[in-house]
């Protein structure tokens, strides 16, 4: 049981039956005051994100998270179809639980997928994905009129931003947890 | 071992620091007070609702020096001030350190109100001296210390910026959401605000109004919604002090809090402390507003985390 003094930012808790992460947290006391803890939650769910100020003395349940290790399949409308690499069962996370893991998706990836009292709720990705661009336009060298970055899609479909300099075909790095254009691989 | 970079940033935040030091002596010095050390350790601290003092083998280290310098008043110091570190379990963020340092003067023949002044007078007179002028900037507004400053009591601040009045606030338990959310924000953005006469029961040392015995003649000060002091009449009266801390005790109980035995020199002697009025300052609070600092990170050599 964690209590409001053990509030801090990535703390996993369950609120109303549901995992929630503290996304931001900020200790008050106004002056012979109670001890005021303000909290942004996000639903680990839905991917909501509530605002929720807690006094001292407040209890909460830790919410413990499972890893197992899976590999992506294939996407059907709004389900993605994932399967337990030891047991081989599938599973389906629909694609709000996802949030924005599912720009790196394609298929036979393996990642972790996280599950709440056995429901998957969404998968862990590493911090560095690579993943080939399959559509952007030509860099006309020595052409300083255009931006210094150009649209590119990768082959899960995912559009960013990339230098000029990145072609058709190449492989590049992306930062998960910005969405952004991290390197090119040299093959 | 490389160097410590962001310790060796904050030495202009720190050198400034110890200007405020020097300079809030300089001012107390002028004014014929005596400056004081009382022990930091003591056998038990004021009995307090929310405030919980850090067991120091069977004693405790002081939340605030109160107790003992009210002591040297009741026994004939007439004015006095400490600068002292001070400390308070689990009070850690932005703005609050477990471990911090506090401003605390007395005097006599005077209540709230003239501490008030006195407390504008300092905090002119500190601004000045390190150069700063009297038109400061403090998160991202510039707030002039040289026009009067405000005064605001806590009943017209409800009316002002909330819809729900004190009573429900307290009845609800909501006081200290809406103080922390809805007044405090608005307090001091353009000249420093004093904020005054809390609730009885939001001021288990001071003296209650005599023409209004549901409020105690207690302030607050804050600058660009910090709150910077605390300040009020000193309760003079043994029997009412003795029944108040049986009362906070009960509260902390109530709430699963370990009780406080009663300061029972401190209480003896209280009846001999002639009217007198007493406040608390934030060192480190006045250093972030000096500095325009976030947090108070900004403004001590070590957090707790760095050490």
């Amino acid at each position: 049981m964690y209590t409001a003094s053990d509030l801090r930012k990535g703390l996993k808790v369950i609120i109303d039956e549901e995992p929630y992460i503290v996304t931001a947290f900020e200790f008050s006391k106004p002056g012979k005051g109670q001890a005021l803890y303000r909290t942004k939650l996000r639903n680990m769910i839905t991917g909501l994100t509530i605002d929720r100020t807690y006094r001292e003395g407040d209890t909460f349940e830790p919410a413990s998270l499972e890893e197992r290790a899976m590999q992506f399949l294939y996407k059907e409308g709004g389900h993605y179809h994932f399967m337990d690499n030891e047991t081989f069962e599938q599973i389906i996370i629909n694609e709000e639980s996802l949030g924005d893991a599912k720009n790196y998706l394609i298929e036979n990836l393996n990642v972790e997928v996280l599950l709440f009292r056995d429901r998957a709720i969404g998968v862990e990705l590493p911090n560095f994905v690579n993943l080939r661009v399959i559509k952007t336009e030509t860099w006309v060298r020595g052409d300083t009129s255009k931006a210094d970055f150009k649209p590119a899609t990768l082959e899960s479909g995912y559009v960013l931003r990339v230098p000029p300099f990145i072609e058709e075909g190449e492989l590049i790095t992306i930062d998960t947890r910005t969405g952004e254009f991290s390197k090119r691989v040299k093959e | 071992m490389a160097k410590n970079w962001p310790l060796a940033r904050r030495k202009k935040a720190l050198q400034q620091r110890a200007s405020i030091l020097q300079e809030i002596r300089q001012f107390f010095i002028e004014k014929g007070y005596l400056e004081v050390e009382t022990p930091h350790r003591i056998p038990t601290p004021a009995p307090e609702f929310h405030i919980d003092a850090i067991p120091s083998g069977p004693w405790f280290l002081h939340t605030s020096p109160e107790l003992c310098m009210k002591r040297l008043m009741a026994s004939g110091y007439e004015k006095i001030f400490q600068i002292c570190r001070c400390w308070r379990e689990r009070e850690r963020g932005s703005q609050h350190l477990p471990e911090f340092t506090l401003l605390e003067w007395y005097r006599t023949g005077g209540d709230y109100h003239s501490l008030m002044e006195e407390c504008e007078g300092l905090i002119r007179f500190v601004a000045r001296a390190i150069g700063l002028g009297q038109k400061i900037i403090f998160r991202d507004r510039e707030i002039d210390l040289s026009k009067p400053w405000q005064e605001i009591s806590v009943k017209e601040a409800f009316r002002f910026y909330t819809k729900i009045s004190i009573t429900e606030a307290l009845e609800q338990n909501l006081f200290d959401e809406i103080m922390v959310q809805e007044i405090e924000p608005n307090l001091g953005v353009e000249i420093p605000t004093f904020i005054y006469d809390y609730p009885a029961e939001r001021g288990a040392l001071a003296r209650l109004k005599q023409e209004d015995p549901s409020v105690a003649e207690r302030f607050e000060l804050y600058i660009g919604g910090l709150e910077l002091a605390n300040g009020f009449s000193e309760l003079v009266d043994s029997e009412e002090q003795r029944r108040r801390f049986h009362l906070e005790n009960e509260n902390r109980q109530s709430s699963g809090k370990s009780i406080y035995s009663m300061p029972d020199k401190f209480l003896a002697e209280l009846d001999n402390m002639p009217p007198s009025a007493g406040i608390a300052l934030g060192v480190d609070r006045l250093a972030m507003v000096f500095w325009d600092a976030k947090t108070i990170d900004e403004v001590v050599a070590f957090t707790p985390e760095e050490l």
